[in-house]
């Protein structure tokens, strides 16, 4: 260990950390939305398009983030669009956070007593109010572990940016090993960018989840 | 002489060199599958025992694992063993050890949570003929508890398998990296092969995928019935 080399890499490190914040966050906010969107589709059986957005959900999650990365990267401009690393790295993590969020989502929708939409029939509400005052606000208490859960594992995914040369922690770390062969030092520095990152967000969401236990209706 | 992009999957021996490089890919995720389950009930063993220390370091070995993302776990094995431990392992067998590190943290966790889950009454009338620790693990926890944890073990093993795309970062000769080795050497001739060889790889992942997530799905909504 040297702490000179660690010290001197800060400031890559500190862009890297940026880079991993921001992407992750456009990730995510992209990825519950698609998801909620897809979920609601689904959940009230919309002809056709509910099909088909099945099939996107089972696709997403069934395929690796990284070979989607290199399809849309290197086999999109092939059929004559051509994304930048960054563009290609969001599109690709919405795709597959949104398909794992669509199904955080309709668990926690599949969950609401069946009676409740009865009741909202029978008061005569059409699938809008529905889907806005009585789904809604209980399917996304109860969906709260599992969306935390895909917050978390979305985060760790953009590590995988690295492989198409986007500079974020784990593509920084990779250069200054190949540039200065000091593995162990950047290696730690990586990790503990990660800890510093997730930690804090895993006891926030720990905190969440038992704040909205109780948020469902007839607790 | 350009070719229409999709022929270059079928040119030579490039299929069948594909389907080796899959073979890689499914290998290394079953062996690392396998230990990792292994070392991950006897460590969801000792996590619901009382011991506060061993209790806590396995804790702490499970965070870590939530924490560090799968590719960095790669890299951390693959730059620190040889120069720090002077293990010089091939790299098939550093990502087996990588993974399988990583299935078992997550599966103890699995265990724990099947583990606990058994009714106390099971483990008490198992107590009251007289069994004795062992024979109430064998007979009475185990059985139970993996009924518990099936659909969330394949869903660990599928995740697993998605992982596995990883391992051409550590220039394991995976499915990817054939491919990107098919795809440069006949980039003269199939401008547009990279399209397909990565379309079929996408493919190939979602078919073995697939029917997994399928089961775990199946199983998970026999259980809440």
């Amino acid at each position: 260990m040297n702490w000179e080399v660690i010290q001197q890499s800060i400031p890559s490190f500190v862009k890297g950390f940026q880079l991993t914040l921001w992407l992750s966050f456009v990730g995510i906010v992209g990825s519950l939305v698609v998801g909620v969107l897809v979920s609601l589709v689904r959940y009230f059986k919309i002809p056709i398009i509910s099909k088909i957005l099945g099939a996107y959900v089972e696709v997403g999650r069934n395929t690796p983030l990284l070979i989607q990365l290199f399809f849309l990267y290197y086999g999109f401009p092939v059929l004559g669009m051509k994304l930048s690393a960054e563009a290609s790295g969001i599109i690709g993590l919405i795709f597959l956070g949104g398909a794992y969020m669509a199904e955080g989502f309709a668990g926690g929708f599949n969950g609401i007593n069946k009676s409740q939409i009865d009741a909202g029939l029978a008061l005569g509400m059409n699938q809008w109010e529905l889907a806005r005052y009585v789904v809604l606000p209980q399917g996304l208490a109860l969906s709260v572990p599992a969306l935390s859960a895909n917050v978390i594992f979305l985060i760790k995914e953009t590590s995988i940016f690295s492989v198409i040369a986007i500079p974020e922690l784990t593509n920084t770390a990779l250069d200054l090993i190949g540039m200065y062969y000091r593995s162990n030092e950047y290696l730690l520095v990586l990790v503990i960018a990660y800890a510093i990152i997730l930690i804090p967000l895993i006891l926030f969401l720990d905190w969440l989840e038992r704040r909205v236990r109780y948020g469902s209706f007839g607790n | 002489m350009a070719h229409s992009g999709i022929s270059v999957l079928l040119e030579g021996s490039n299929f069948s060199r594909l389907m080796g490089g899959l073979w890689t890919s499914v290998w290394i995720a079953v062996v690392s599958l396998l230990i990792g389950l292994v070392l991950g009930t006897v460590l969801g063993l000792l996590r619901t025992m009382k011991n506060r220390l061993i209790r806590f370091i396995l804790w702490l070995y499970l965070e870590f694992f939530r924490i560090v993302p799968t590719i960095v776990l790669l890299f951390l094995v693959y730059y620190i063993l040889p120069r720090q431990f002077k293990i010089d392992l091939p790299a098939t067998w550093m990502a087996v050890l990588a993974f399988a590190l990583w299935v078992a943290a997550e599966f103890s966790d699995i265990v724990r949570g099947a583990l606990e889950s058994v009714p106390k009454h099971q483990r008490e009338s198992g107590l009251a003929l007289g069994l004795s620790s062992w024979q109430l693990f064998r007979y009475v926890l185990l059985p139970q508890a993996f009924q518990l944890e099936l659909p969330a073990t394949i869903n660990l093993a599928t995740r697993v398998i998605k992982t596995t795309s990883l391992l051409m970062t550590i220039s394991i000769m995976d499915v990817i990296n054939v491919g990107q080795q098919i795809i440069e050497a006949n980039n003269q001739t199939h401008p547009t092969g990279v399209f397909w060889v990565y379309g079929l790889i996408f493919i190939l992942y979602f078919v073995v995928d697939y029917p997994l997530s399928l089961w775990a799905k199946r199983l998970t909504a026999k259980q809440n019935y």
